[in-house]
C-alpha cells in the first residue's frame, strides 16, 4: 500500500481504534459534551470526572461511532486527560488543534502530545482533520463548561 | 461529439466504445495517488465530455446576455439558445418546454412544489391553487429510502400545514415495494413523492402502479428521477407522474442547473414560490400580477450558459441511446453486486443480486468504517462515496451510520470495476479487521 495511505493510517492509530482506551460511560461524570461529524454521520459523547475539589482530571471515557481516525484519537485522548487541570487541557486542545492544522509542516512535540503525535500525518489529508478532532473538541467544550462552573 | 455511435446504436456498449466515449472526458484521463484515476462516484456527480464544456465556452464567448429582455442581437441569440435548450430537454423526458422549469437544482425543485402547496394552504394563487391546500390530517406520503431532497421539504410542509407526514417502511436491504406503499397510502392522502431510482440502494420503483395507487386517491405523485433521467429512458407523460425532478450535473451537465417538470394544468395552478423580477407582467407598488408556467417559476436571473451546457449533454446522451446506457449500467451493477457479495465481510445493501438495480452499489465492509474504506480505496486511484448519502433514515433502518457507494455511468469500464473489487478485498487485512469480525 501506498506510502501516503501508511502516513495517515499509522500503526499507533490501527492500534487505538481496535484497543479503544476509555472507550465505555462513566458514571458520575462532571461534565458531557456530545459532537457530531454530520458529513460522514460520526459522534462521540466525552464524558470527563475530577479528582474531588480540585479542577484536575480524574478520568475520561466515552462512546461513540466513527472511523477509525475519530476512534482513535478518542482513545489517545483517554491516556493522555486524567492528571491534567483545565488549564492545562486546553493548552493541549490547543496544540493538537494546531498540529492538525499544521498540513504536515513543523515537528509535533512528542513529549507534550504523546501517542497524539501519530496524528500529525492526517493533518495532511484535510477531509479526516475533523474525523481526528472530534473528540478534542468534544473535551474542550467540557473543559470550558467546567471552568465556568 | 468527437465519435460517431449512431451506426451502432443497436448494439451494446461495448468495451471498445466506452475506450471512445472516455476520450471525450478530459477528466478521466488523469492519474489519482499514482493509479489511473477511476471515477466511481457518477451518483453524486457525473463527469462532463467536452462538447459540454465546449457548448458553454461558446455561448460565452459569442451569444451571452440577459434573456427575455433588451432589444439587441446578443439579447435575441441568448433567449433562442436558452429557449431551444428548454426544448431539448423537455424533449428528453417525453413533455412539452412550457413543462418545464429552470431551477437551480433537483432540491430546489422538490422546494418549489413543496413551498407552493404551503402556499396553496395559505390562500396564494386564488381558486385555481384551491386544489393543491392541504388541511390539518391530510397525509403526505414519503418513503423510509429518500434522499433528504425529498424528505425534509416535505416536513417542513407538514410543519406549516397541520399535514401529516407517513413514510413507507423499507426492509432489511432498503427495499419497499408497491404493496408497502398500498399500505399507506390512502384516502387522506394528498401527495405521494419516492425516488424513481434510490441513490444508495439503486431500487428502481414501480413508477407507474404507484401513479395508479397515488391517482385513485387523488394524490399528487412527485417523483424524485435524479438517478433515473441520468441513467435511463424516462417519458414523464407516459409515467404519467405530476411532478419530477433532476439536476443537471448528474446528467454530464453542469452545476447550478435543474429542471423541474410538472403536468401543465397543475404547473399553472401552483403558486409561485419565489417572486421578484422576470416573473410578473404588470407590478403596482402594491400587488403583482404574474407570467403563466413555466417564467412564473424562473425569478431573477437564470442559469443561461448552465442551461445551453445542459442541453448539449442531453444530446450527449441521445446520441449514445439511452437504453443502451441503462443497459450498460445494469450490466456494471450486476457485476458490483455478485462481486462484492463474494468477498468475505462485505454487505452489499439494496435488492439481492439478480433483481433489477440501477448501476450503483452500496456496501458495509464489517469492522471498517466507510470513511476508512473510502480512503484506502483512494490510494489505489479508486474515487468512491462514503457517508449516508444523504439519506441518514435509511442508514439508521439498516444499522449503520454510513455506507461505501461505487456508482457507475456510460464512461464507467469493466475493468474498473474489477479494480473496484480487487481493492475492497484488501480493506479487512488493512485495517486488521478480519480477526475482530
Amino acid at each position: 500500500m501506498s506510502a501516503s495511505l501508511d502516513s495517515l493510517y499509522q500503526q499507533v492509530i490501527l492500534d487505538h481504534a481496535k484497543a479503544r482506551h476509555g472507550d465505555g460511560e462513566l458514571p458520575h461524570a462532571d461534565a458531557e459534551h456530545h459532537e457530531r461529524n454530520p458529513t460522514c454521520g460520526d459522534e462521540i459523547t466525552v464524558r470527563v470526572a475530577l479528582e474531588p475539589g480540585t479542577d484536575r482530571v480524574a478520568e475520561l471515557r466515552w462512546q461513540g461511532a466513527g472511523c477509525s481516525i475519530s476512534m482513535a484519537s478518542a482513545s489517545v485522548l483517554a491516556d493522555l486527560a486524567p492528571g491534567r487541570t483545565l488549564g492545562e487541557i486546553t493548552g493541549l486542545v490547543g496544540e493538537f488543534r494546531e498540529m492538525m492544522r499544521s498540513r504536515g509542516a513543523g515537528e509535533p512535540d512528542d513529549e507534550r502530545l504523546g501517542d497524539a503525535v501519530a496524528f500529525h500525518g492526517v493533518s495532511k489529508f484535510v477531509m479526516r482533520v475533523k474525523c481526528g478532532m472530534l473528540s478534542w473538541v468534544a473535551l474542550e467544550a467540557c473543559a470550558t463548561e467546567l471552568a465556568a462552573a | 461529439m468527437t465519435h460517431t455511435p449512431h451506426d451502432t446504436q443497436d448494439e451494446p456498449l461495448d468495451d471498445a466504445e466506452v475506450a471512445l466515449l472516455r476520450a471525450d472526458f478530459p477528466i478521466l484521463e488523469q492519474e489519482v495517488s499514482g493509479e489511473p484515476l477511476a471515477y466511481l462516484d457518477s451518483g453524486a456527480t457525473a463527469q462532463r465530455p467536452r462538447s459540454v464544456l465546449d457548448a458553454e465556452r461558446r455561448f460565452l464567448e459569442t451569444d451571452n446576455s440577459a434573456v427575455h429582455r433588451g432589444a439587441h442581437t446578443l439579447a435575441a441569440l441568448a433567449t433562442e439558445a436558452f429557449e431551444e435548450a428548454r426544448e431539448t430537454v423537455a424533449r428528453f423526458v417525453g413533455a412539452q418546454p412550457a413543462q418545464v422549469v429552470w431551477t437551480a437544482n433537483a432540491t430546489d425543485a422538490i422546494n418549489l412544489v413543496a413551498h407552493g402547496l404551503t402556499a396553496a394552504t395559505l390562500g396564494r394563487g386564488g381558486e385555481a391553487a384551491r386544489r393543491f391546500a392541504l388541511r390539518p390530517g391530510d397525509e403526505i406520503v414519503v418513503t423510509e429510502a429518500e434522499h433528504h431532497a425529498n424528505l425534509v421539504p416535505w416536513q417542513e410542509v407538514a410543519a406549516s400545514t397541520g399535514a401529516v407526514l407517513r413514510v413507507v417502511p423499507v426492509d432489511d436491504d432498503g427495499v419497499w415495494t408497491l404493496a408497502d406503499a398500498a399500505a399507506v397510502v390512502g384516502e387522506r392522502t394528498r401527495v405521494l413523492a419516492f425516488a424513481h431510482v434510490s441513490n444508495v440502494t439503486g431500487l428502481v420503483a414501480p413508477v407507474e402502479e404507484l401513479v395508479a395507487l397515488a391517482h385513485g386517491v387523488g394524490a399528487l405523485v412527485v417523483l424524485d428521477a435524479c438517478q433515473s433521467v441520468p441513467h435511463r429512458p424516462v417519458d414523464v407523460t407516459a409515467l404519467g407522474v405530476d411532478f419530477a425532478a433532476f439536476s443537471g450535473h448528474k446528467m454530464l451537465g453542469p452545476t447550478g442547473i435543474g429542471v423541474l417538470v410538472g403536468r401543465s394544468e397543475l404547473l399553472d395552478a401552483l403558486p409561485a414560490f419565489r417572486t421578484g423580477g422576470s416573473m410578473i407582467t404588470t407590478v403596482t407598488l402594491q400587488t403583482a400580477e404574474y407570467l403563466p408556467a413555466p417564467q412564473r417559476f424562473e425569478a431573477g436571473t437564470q442559469p443561461v450558459s448552465q442551461a445551453v451546457a445542459l442541453a448539449e449533454a442531453v444530446r450527449y446522451l441521445e446520441a449514445v441511446g439511452m437504453d443502451r446506457v441503462r443497459e450498460h449500467e445494469e450490466a456494471l451493477a450486476e457485476r458490483l453486486v455478485t462481486g462484492l457479495g463474494a468477498l468475505p465481510g462485505v454487505r452489499v445493501v439494496g435488492p439481492p443480486a439478480g433483481v433489477a438495480r440501477s448501476g450503483l452499489a452500496s456496501f458495509v465492509v464489517e469492522g471498517v468504517h466507510a470513511h476508512d474504506v473510502g480512503q484506502y480505496l483512494d490510494a489505489q486511484g479508486l474515487a468512491v462515496r462514503v457517508g449516508h448519502h444523504c439519506a441518514q433514515p435509511l442508514h439508521r433502518r439498516l444499522g449503520v451510520a454510513a455506507t461505501t457507494r461505487a456508482s457507475t455511468y456510460l464512461y464507467t469500464t469493466t475493468g474498473e470495476v474489477d479494480r473496484l473489487l480487487a481493492g475492497v478485498a484488501g480493506v479487512r487485512a488493512y485495517f486488521g479487521a478480519e480477526a475482530v469480525a
